[in-house]
């Protein structure tokens, strides 16, 4: 179908371990659509609530944020303190009127390029059954 | 990187607009296969600042790279950005062409169309085109804001620390210690040597591992270059390549060396080796070097070819009756008080060598491994069947002492399974090895049987499949499938029930004893110091290397290398091979005596700094601190060469004071609103 509404999602992943993780799933050409698109940052731990707010604020359908495993942290704890971060993210979005389930946090591993593309899949089914965020629907309603 | 400049304080020109150029590659029909390069790069051309848009077969070839340094110049470029594969592999290539085209090196960056693009959505021609314009979009956003950067060189100490002295720890150290390299070798056990110390020949040249192996063990002993540290493990990390703060645990030995009774000021004290003590001590232990198949007493040395030739009290066996302090006499070379020391040592690189051990059989309760005195691992075969092991050498069935009249040998046992209990992979030399046992006991035991039960006979190296020949020639029986059980009967022998795939039909044979070729796996301390030096691990925990085939001895922590096993299963010609390299590799940074970390540290805005210092708890690495500046405010300070780039801080300042160099947060939001927002002209 031509016309089927495509999600537009953001990842925001780690250098280390989920960015390798998705070049892993690559090297096994392990297929998945491609709506998702990705931003790279060093750790998890550099993303600010801000970002991930600043993504849906600019009608983001869905935003991953992923990193390394707990213990496995390239920078110790990024993630740990990440993950405690992105709670924050959740309450804000009740505000903003979005759903939760329109962001998640995963943990991919360098190795586990398989598990990236089921992340990857299962983050952009939720967000179809979802539907369009009200916020892009807003922004395209006044021409932004 | 070639490009050296002057420092980022002292550029203060007027901001120019952007001129960015793009560069799509084909990767030959890798990207363009699967998307339209040439819509991708007019695309490029409709986005703002974006001067020129070109695609190329291969831009990492050199004309490629060429391509770069001429629009530079031609067209006055300030930002780079090649559409390629993923920057793990070839930012380093591009950030090179951009320094050779003259602009600063971090003011290129990579749109990842091929791992993440064209080789995950080969079949959406349309959904991948549109993905790869997106990613140019938002690599272009960044390149616009990118800056001039200019990496910090650290100085690096000449010194470096092997963890693992194994055939593969043993290797690298002595090679890093030839080239005048002072080398830190640090084993858990009390005796280095590893794995290989305990295997009785080696395949494929029958040659006897410690006759190999013993000498070297002695070299690496008494090389000066070499500071070994026995009963010894890592306890802690900090620093980065050139200057890692390496804390060691060594635990008590309850034995002086000479050196160290000479330290404590007695007089040519200290242990010889000589065994008074362990003939007087009363408890007796099994001796886990040899699987407890021997005995041996509290204050013990593994076996005869130890190095250091010193002996060792095992504290949980030791009763403290003192009999071994009255025998050892003026030599004083015992202290049933001593207690762990820890120590720390500052090397500028480390090779990590843990090994493996073997996988627990007796998961895999069908082959009845420990239920069955007679089923045996391949480790406990090599130990009986070794002339200086528990039995001099006459191999015999545990039930009863008997020399066996046949043998099974099961390849496989755990490994190449994937019903949840065993090892997916191949342990890659079970096979050799099991070809050697199957020789050894049809030399040693005129008219025995040997049955091999293999899947695959992998016998990869070199002269590997002239002894597979040479084995069948010899008799071996060779039978092809999966063991599915081992039952003992009443008369302690071992029925072996498997199919024999190549006639289709189910086999059943009865032999005295049976050997099962286990899987290997890390070592559990393979896990914690990983961890320790962050380092990552494939899904079956083996650690992993930088680039499977373009960087095999080195990981994504700098300075940080890997040799042997404990990087996946290897025989020993490939693990000294690897062993070699790792020692090159690490000297190359001690030996250039400095390096260049990439400058993505944190800065503070001192005038957006509000002095609040939470942020200083949130640095892993302690390079955070809080100083009265000139105009009288508490604010934040980087400590540059302690701080390793990750951006939590700057991730959680509330007040957004901190610039975390080439990914600040105007880059990041910048990328994010080109994919939103748009931003073509």
């Amino acid at each position: 179908m031509a016309d089927e509404w495509k999600p537009k999602i953001i990842g925001i992943i780690c250098n280390w371990c989920s960015y390798a993780g998705a070049d892993g799933a690559g090297s096994a050409r392990t297929q998945y659509p491609p709506d998702v698109r990705i931003v790279r940052v060093m750790c998890t731990g550099r993303i600010d609530t801000l970002f991930v707010l600043k993504a849906f604020a600019d009608g983001a359908d869905g935003v991953l944020v992923s990193g390394c495993h707990f213990g496995d942290c390239h920078y110790l704890a990024g993630n740990y303190k990440a993950a405690k971060r992105m709670f924050l993210v959740k309450s804000v979005m009740q505000n903003m009127g979005l759903e939760h389930k329109r962001f998640r946090m995963t943990f991919v591993s360098a190795s586990e390029g398989a598990k990236w593309a089921v992340v990857i899949n299962d983050v952009i089914n939720t967000v179809k059954e979802i539907g369009p965020s009200p916020i892009a629907a807003e922004r395209k309603r006044r021409g932004l | 990187m070639v490009y050296s400049g002057k420092k980022a304080s002292e550029s203060n020109e007027a901001p120019v607009e952007p001129r960015i150029g793009v560069f799509i590659c084909h990767c030959g029909t890798n990207i363009a296969g699967s998307l339209d390069v040439i819509a991708v790069k007019e695309y490029a051309l409709t986005l703002p600042h974006v001067v020129v848009s070109e695609n190329y077969a291969y831009m990492c070839s050199t004309p490629g790279q060429n391509m770069i340094h001429d629009a530079i110049e031609k067209d006055h470029l300030t930002g780079i950005v090649v559409a390629a594969c993923t920057p793990r592999l070839h930012e380093p290539t591009f950030r090179t062409a951009t320094a050779n085209g003259g602009l600063n090196p971090f003011r290129f960056e990579m749109a990842n169309i091929r791992d993440q693009g064209s080789w995950v959505h080969m079949h959406d021609w349309d959904g991948g085109t549109e993905k790869a314009k997106d990613a140019v979009r938002i690599a272009v956003a960044k390149a616009t804001m990118l800056e001039d950067l200019y990496p910090m060189a650290v100085p690096v100490e000449h010194r470096a620390m092997v963890i693992g002295a194994g055939v593969a720890g043993i290797q690298t150290s002595m090679d890093l210690a030839k080239a005048g390299i002072e080398t830190y070798l640090i084993e858990k056990e009390p005796t280095i040597g590893g794995r290989m110390s305990q295997l009785d020949k080696t395949f494929p040249t029958l040659d006897c591992s410690q006759c190999i192996l013993s000498p070297k063990m002695a070299e690496a002993g008494r090389m000066p270059g070499i500071k070994l540290y026995t009963l010894a493990e890592v306890e802690a990390v900090e620093g980065y390549i050139g200057a890692f703060d390496v804390t060691i645990r060594r635990h008590a030995r309850g034995v002086l060396t000479p050196d160290e009774a000479a330290a404590r000021g007695i007089v040519g004290g200290g242990c010889t080796g000589c065994g008074d003590c362990s003939q007087v001590c009363p408890v007796v232990r099994p001796n886990s070097w040899e699987f407890g198949m021997a005995p041996r007493k509290a204050i013990y040395i593994q076996h005869a070819q130890v190095v250091p030739l010193i002996y060792t009290i095992d504290f949980d066996a030791c009763v403290k009756c003192g009999l071994c302090e009255t025998a050892c006499g003026t030599k004083k070379a015992i202290d049933l008080n001593m207690e762990d020391e820890l120590f720390t040592i500052k090397v500028g690189t480390v090779i990590l060598a843990t090994g493996y051990e073997t996988f627990p059989i007796e998961e895999k309760s069908e082959w009845g491994y420990k239920l069955y005195d007679n089923v045996i691992s391949s480790l406990e075969f090599e130990r009986l069947i070794c002339a200086s092991g528990p039995t001099i050498g006459h191999l015999i069935r545990p039930s009863d002492g008997e020399t066996p009249k046949s043998v099974g040998f099961v390849l496989c046992a755990g490994s190449r399974d994937n019903t949840g209990i065993g090892k997916p992979y191949c342990s890659r030399f079970c096979c050799m090895y099991s070809l050697k046992h199957a020789h050894q006991v049809i030399e040693k035991i005129p008219g025995c049987r040997a049955y091999i039960f293999y899947m695959d006979i992998r016998s990869f190296g070199k002269a590997y499949e002239e002894f597979y020949y040479r084995i069948q020639e010899e008799g071996a029986k060779f039978i092809r499938g999966r063991v599915a059980q081992i039952q003992e009967l009443p008369n302690k022998n071992l029925l072996v029930v498997a199919e024999d795939t190549l006639l289709g039909m189910p086999v059943e044979i009865e032999v005295d004893l049976v050997v099962l070729a286990a899987a290997v796996q890390p070592t559990a301390e393979t896990e914690v110091v990983r961890r320790l030096f962050g380092v990552s691990c494939s899904a079956d925990k083996w650690l992993l290397e930088a680039h499977p085939k373009l960087d095999p001895c080195g990981t994504t922590t700098a300075g940080v290398y890997l040799a042997g096993v404990c990087q996946g299963p290897k025989d020993i010609p490939d693990t000294v091979a690897q062993a070699e390299g790792a020692a090159s590799a690490a000297s190359i940074p001690i030996h250039s005596g400095q390096v260049e970390l990439e400058p993505y540290y944190a800065q503070c805005v001192e005038k957006l700094c509000a002095g609040c210092g939470m942020c200083v708890g949130q640095c892993p690495y302690s390079a955070l601190s809080m100083i009265v500046a000139d105009d009288g405010r508490t604010v934040m300070t980087v400590t540059a060469a302690k701080c390793k780039g990750c951006g939590t801080c700057g991730g959680f300042c509330p007040g957004g004071a901190i610039r975390m160099q080439h990914f600040t947060s105007p880059q990041i939001l910048a990328q994010i609103d080109a994919f939103f927002l748009g931003g073509e002209q």
